[in-house]
């Protein structure tokens, strides 16, 4: 499939919106197939154990199962909403450019048979899926260490519902910001910035963990955190290049861009740390190549390698300045930097992802809008998604808050959340 | 009979075993411990989160010795856990009232 810029908004707009049966008469290829199964476990593996054991390593010992345990039932509770009306909140038929409708309601229509595009339904409809479970996952990161597990799944399904269903049809399934031109092929807006900006307004309304800064709160185990950096990586070549929904050249050009990305801005946030610690670490190391997975996602279906290098490096430098220095100097805790690594992160990439598009930086190509105007739309995409986004979790924490609650309350903080609210201890070593 | 207290640094814990064997001590007990003197910690680094570490890793022996022996402990643990650098550790000499070997009953210096 030869790419355009409006070809590849286009189709993802055409497979999602349209009604497999009859508009789109197109054959079954198995390459695509297979390569779309493939993509589904692998970004499915992001969540579990990728993020989960990134998450795991970073929290204090007494916490390490808890947010393991989120990321989990995240899956499994998303899994569930997903089939039962979020799929089709997504991809259903549009209404009014908001929302799509419940036509596919409990999966309604979708047989072995249904096709989207050159896939089968079914494997659309599970590929999506793992993009709305690690993105509520992400947000775990942001209130991890104090929230109450109650509290925290009935705020996740009405999450879904409420923001990511609609953000993920206004960029996807056939919504204004994917008419208005909005270039984000694997999730700048829908994922990261949504996930960033909730997880900055979780941390700030849920409060900052007893203790926080003054207290120390080592992570317990790094080593995990590797693996769970490491398994995001790998994952996020399903992420990216699966996003094509096809096996072509512009799933290698994504995978390519991914893994470019990636390896600048890990190497600009380990330098950084370098030249202002004294000591390159491995925290830093993995948060800067996080940084840049998270830039290139957006980008990664419309930009050439020299362009997902610039966007790794911005990416790099800017999380590592908002995690490092921002952070600290605003006071809030955002305790795993789900703000400062995915909304940055996100933001960064949207907004380059109108930059490097220009053929003449070696992307996909601008189409009948100028670079300027394409940079103006990215803005307004972001701005509409954090806009939104913000408000929308503002009132659901508030509403929960009122009703059951949203923190563990101050003995289970103490005491550490796998005992108090699990009865269970992560590690039993003795 | 005394109770020796040692705190060593952790790497020499098998020099001492040796020395206490050879000066005549047959059991030890030993824990992980932290703390400081005049050894300084260290800092670490997570995210811009910077800690400064002031308590240092070091083990700690327990032995229970007859009268006679304590003199050897003592210049035994000195001397092997000794490495002329600050943080080498102390030795603790309590008086120790009473002993009973578990097994068979046996009290006072038959219980060592």
């Amino acid at each position: 499939m030869k790419l355009t810029r409006k070809l590849a908004v286009a189709s993802a707009a055409a497979m999602a919106a349209a009604v497999p049966a009859v508009a789109l008469a197109q054959d079954l290829s198995a390459g695509d197939t297979a390569w779309m199964l493939t993509s589904t476990a692998l970004v499915l593996f992001m969540t579990i154990p990728g993020l989960s054991l990134f998450y795991a390593g970073m929290v204090r010992a007494k916490n390490t199962l808890s947010v393991m345990m989120q990321c989990f039932t995240i899956t499994c509770l998303m899994t569930v909403l997903w089939v039962f009306y979020v799929y089709s909140l997504a991809f259903g038929s549009d209404v009014g450019g908001f929302v799509g409708g419940f036509d596919k309601a409990f999966m309604a229509g979708v047989t072995v048979d249904s096709m989207s595009g050159t896939i089968p339904e079914t494997v659309f409809s599970m590929f999506q899926l793992t993009f709305a479970i690690i993105t509520p996952a992400l947000i775990v990161g942001a209130f991890a260490e104090r929230m109450k597990f109650s509290s925290m799944l009935v705020f996740m399904a009405l999450w879904v519902t409420v923001v990511y269903g609609p953000v993920a049809h206004w960029v996807w399934g056939g919504g204004w910001l994917g008419e208005m031109g909005v270039l984000d092929f694997a999730g700048g807006t829908v994922v990261h910035i949504n996930a960033g900006v909730a997880g900055l307004v979780a941390a700030i309304v849920l409060g900052r963990r007893k203790g926080y800064p003054q207290t120390p709160m080592k992570p317990n185990n790094l080593v995990l955190t590797m693996v769970g950096a490491a398994m995001l990586w790998v994952g996020w070549f399903g992420f990216n290049a699966g996003s094509e929904l096809a096996a072509d050249g512009v799933a290698g050009m994504a995978m390519a861009v991914t893994q470019i990305a990636t390896a600048g801005a890990a190497l600009t946030w380990m330098v950084l740390e370098w030249m202002s610690h004294g000591k390159p670490s491995a925290l830093g190391l993995v948060s800067g190549a996080v940084a840049g997975l998270v830039a290139i996602t957006p980008a990664s279906g419309f930009v050439g390698p020299m362009g997902a290098l610039a966007i790794g490096a911005a990416s790099g430098l800017l999380c590592y300045f908002s995690v490092v220095k921002v952070k600290r100097a605003l006071g809030y805790d955002d305790s795993l930097d789900a703000f400062g690594v995915h909304g940055v992160g996100g933001f960064v990439g949207a907004i380059l992802t109108g930059v490097f598009v220009d053929a003449g930086l070696g992307g996909a190509g601008l189409g009948d809008v100028s670079m300027g105007g394409q940079v103006l739309i990215q803005f307004f995409g972001a701005g509409a998604t954090i806009v939104y986004c913000a408000v929308a979790t503002f009132i659901i924490l508030k509403v929960i808050d009122a009703i059951m609650g949203l923190r563990a309350g101050e003995e289970a903080e103490q005491e550490g959340l796998d005992l108090a609210l699990h009865d269970e201890a992560g590690y039993n070593l003795q | 009979m005394k109770l020796i207290t040692a705190v060593i640094k952790p790497f020499k814990l098998e020099d001492v075993r040796q020395a206490l064997g050879e000066a005549g001590i047959q059991g030890l007990t030993v824990t992980e411990v932290k703390g400081f003197g005049r050894q300084k910690g260290h800092t670490e680094l997570y995210r811009g989160a910077e800690y400064s570490v002031d308590f240092v890793p070091k083990t700690k022996i327990e032995a229970a010795v007859a009268d006679a022996l304590v003199e050897q402990a003592v210049e035994a643990i000195i001397v092997s856990a000794a490495t002329g650098s600050i943080g080498d550790g102390k030795v603790f000499v309590s008086d120790l009232s009473q002993a009973v070997r578990i097994r068979t009953g046996e009290t006072g210096d038959q219980a060592l």
